[in-house]
């Protein structure tokens, strides 16, 4: 099990994912409790987070749902806005404050860019794609919206433990590359199951006529990865980060393409 | 004539080659550019000092069996493009070193 203890405490709620323990702050019991619930099995009893986040609520109408994420570097601090949130982190204090409407999918955008910022740091990323682990081993599916990623995770079979349908959460560790579970989900509407296994590859999806599962090496595995990875940040720094770290994986990693008739027995492949 | 021209890599991508390609990333928008060979070696030698004409004429017609005014219409088009896109700068004067260094994958 990763160490995904978490507490929920009279004003804030601490969650833990990938290891890092983040605790939110807010004045509202309310939201606390929806993030309680929206996070469950992410959430639980840990004194020590690392990351400290205030949450402002602003009230209903007080944003625009049009606008574009923007994530900049200024003055020693992340910018993070969207229509319907603000936030900024400083990596040096460790701390934070988000505005938003009470709704936990602005929070859940703030979470997913935040990971993607720390991540960066120590070799890992955030990929559109959905894993499992079978056997002891984690397998991603990777591909963009319609490719087939929650399908895949709809289709494992009772062996197979769901890390997520939609975004999956890549760590550097020990050597190689983990996956580990996230509360963050597609269309399966359900958070992945809260533990990590060494990668044993990673599959690009595409629908065809009949199961078949080919290698994809040099450029064209780097491609593929590249073009799935969470890339919010428009800094060189945090780009080229992400892009070196990209090059690692496909060094370490089997990148191959599988192609899938959307019955179970895709998963017999799978192994 | 266009002979004076000069290019330089810009410094917010993030490149590296595999192979005989090199893959380049822009930091301003994620967009991935994967260049051949050829587009490699010109990549390699934009180092915003040297011309353009004669990093063709050293580094491509010394190298590859293609006309001259061929490689230099081809090199155009290809630097203009990357310009367009912000991974490669392109002035009438020479342009300051580039800072980025080529990564081997």
């Amino acid at each position: 099990m990763p160490g995904m203890t978490a507490v929920a405490r009279s004003s804030s709620v601490v969650v833990e994912i990938g290891g890092l323990p983040i605790r939110l702050r807010c004045e509202s019991p309310e939201f606390l409790h929806q993030i309680e619930e929206r996070y469950a099995g992410y959430v639980g009893s840990s004194n020590d987070a690392g990351f400290d986040f205030e949450i402002e609520l602003a009230p209903p109408g007080a944003v625009s749902q049009d606008e574009d994420v923007r994530v900049t570097w200024d003055s020693g601090r992340w910018l993070m806005k969207r229509g319907d949130f603000r936030a900024e982190w400083n990596p040096s204090t460790l701390r934070g404050r988000i505005q938003q409407t009470i709704n936990p999918y602005s929070l859940d955008s703030v979470l997913r860019i935040v990971h993607t910022l720390l991540l960066a740091r120590e070799g890992g990323f955030l990929l559109h794609a959905s894993s499992a682990i079978r056997n002891g081993r984690a397998f991603l599916f990777s591909g963009v919206s319609g490719a087939g990623k929650t399908t895949m995770a709809r289709l494992a079979p009772a062996d197979a433990a769901l890390l997520t349908d939609e975004i999956s959460y890549v760590t550097r560790r020990n050597g190689g590359y983990t996956a580990v579970g996230t509360p963050f989900y597609g269309e399966l509407a359900r958070a992945g199951e809260n533990l990590q296994a060494p990668i044993e590859a990673l599959y690009l999806l595409a629908k065809g006529p009949k199961n078949k599962i080919e290698p994809i090496v040099g450029a064209g595995a780097v491609r593929g990865l590249l073009g799935n990875i969470l890339f919010f940040a428009r800094d060189p720094e945090f780009v080229k980060l992400v892009f070196d770290s990209a090059f690692d994986f496909v060094r370490h990693i089997p990148v191959r393409r599988l192609t899938f008739v959307p019955d179970t027995s895709v998963w017999e492949l799978i192994v | 004539m266009n002979n004076s021209r000069y290019v330089a890599r810009s410094t917010a991508i993030a490149a590296r080659a595999l192979g005989d390609e090199t893959m380049v990333m822009s930091a301003t928008n994620s967009t991935l550019f994967t260049l051949d060979e050829v587009a490699s070696v010109i990549w390699d030698a934009a180092d915003g000092v040297t011309p353009l004409d004669q990093i063709v004429a050293n580094k491509i017609c010394s190298q590859y069996d293609i006309a001259p005014e061929v490689a230099m219409k081809d090199a155009e088009a290809l630097v203009e493009n990357l310009a367009g896109h912000g991974i490669l700068l392109l002035s009438d004067q020479p342009l300051a070193r580039s800072n980025g260094s080529r990564k081997e994958g």
